[in-house]
């Protein structure tokens, strides 16, 4: 039984909170923000999605594997510090430059933005491998 | 003269936020507990905002938007547990 109001809210609030989270992902390491907060962000919207439908509904609209997820995640960040070493800097060396994208205009990129999608990706995984797990336990 | 307001203003959110705390303590049912901490939660909201505005800083504008969603989601979910005994189906 899915409740009419919550529905109706979770429709509408969902892509606000998404939104949200990618603007934090792609505004962190000059300013408060970054893919913690992001990542946290992303997971509370989904969890909001778990609340108003249910386990399956979820399962078959995201066919994700939350594990796999956090691999990835990790992957991308070991991999962002790996390149520096590849190229003979220390560890974790970053550096940055500004493009110029078509309809955007001139952005700055950073390989801290590729650190900071890991993370994302790690945080986004185990808070719903977390949260999903209690929700099967709690049958 | 902004400032003095702005100090005013936070004074009068934190009585604010003692009175709900009070009636976190008091309240005689759990939705009323429930009500009076979602209503903390906006005070805060309320009171950060003005602090930024008394410290002429953009900085806490993100941290209002991440309690703003974290506070919507933890009140929604203590309401379907009240309601049903069981946040996810």
């Amino acid at each position: 039984m899915i409740s009419l109001i919550l529905n109706r809210i979770a429709r509408v609030v969902v892509h606000i909170i998404l939104l949200f989270s990618i603007f934090m992902l792609f505004k962190g390491h000059n300013e408060p923000g970054g893919g913690f907060i992001a990542g946290l962000m992303a997971a509370v919207a989904i969890v909001l999605i778990y609340i108003t439908y249910d386990l399956k509904t979820v399962k078959k609209l995201m066919p994700v594997s939350y594990p796999a997820m956090i691999a990835l995640g990790l992957f991308f960040a070991a991999g962002t510090g790996l390149g520096g070493v590849m190229l003979g800097y220390p560890f974790l060396t970053q550096t940055f430059d500004y493009f110029h994208i078509p309809l955007i205009g001139e952005i700055e990129l950073a390989t801290a933005l590729s650190f900071d999608i890991g993370v994302f990706l790690v945080v986004v995984g185990a808070t719903l491998l977390i949260i999903s797990t209690l929700g099967e336990g709690s049958k | 003269m902004m400032e003095t307001l702005t100090f005013i203003i936070l004074i009068i959110i934190s009585l604010s936020i003692a009175l709900c705390m009070i009636r976190v303590y008091k309240g005689p049912t759990t939705p009323d507990r429930v009500i009076a901490l979602d209503t903390v939660a906006v005070n805060v909201l309320a009171f950060i905002t003005v602090l930024s505005m008394h410290l002429n800083t953009e900085m806490f504008f993100d941290a209002v938007l991440v309690i703003a969603v974290i506070a919507f989601v933890g009140t929604i979910a203590i309401a379907k547990y009240l309601m049903k005994g069981d946040i996810i189906e």
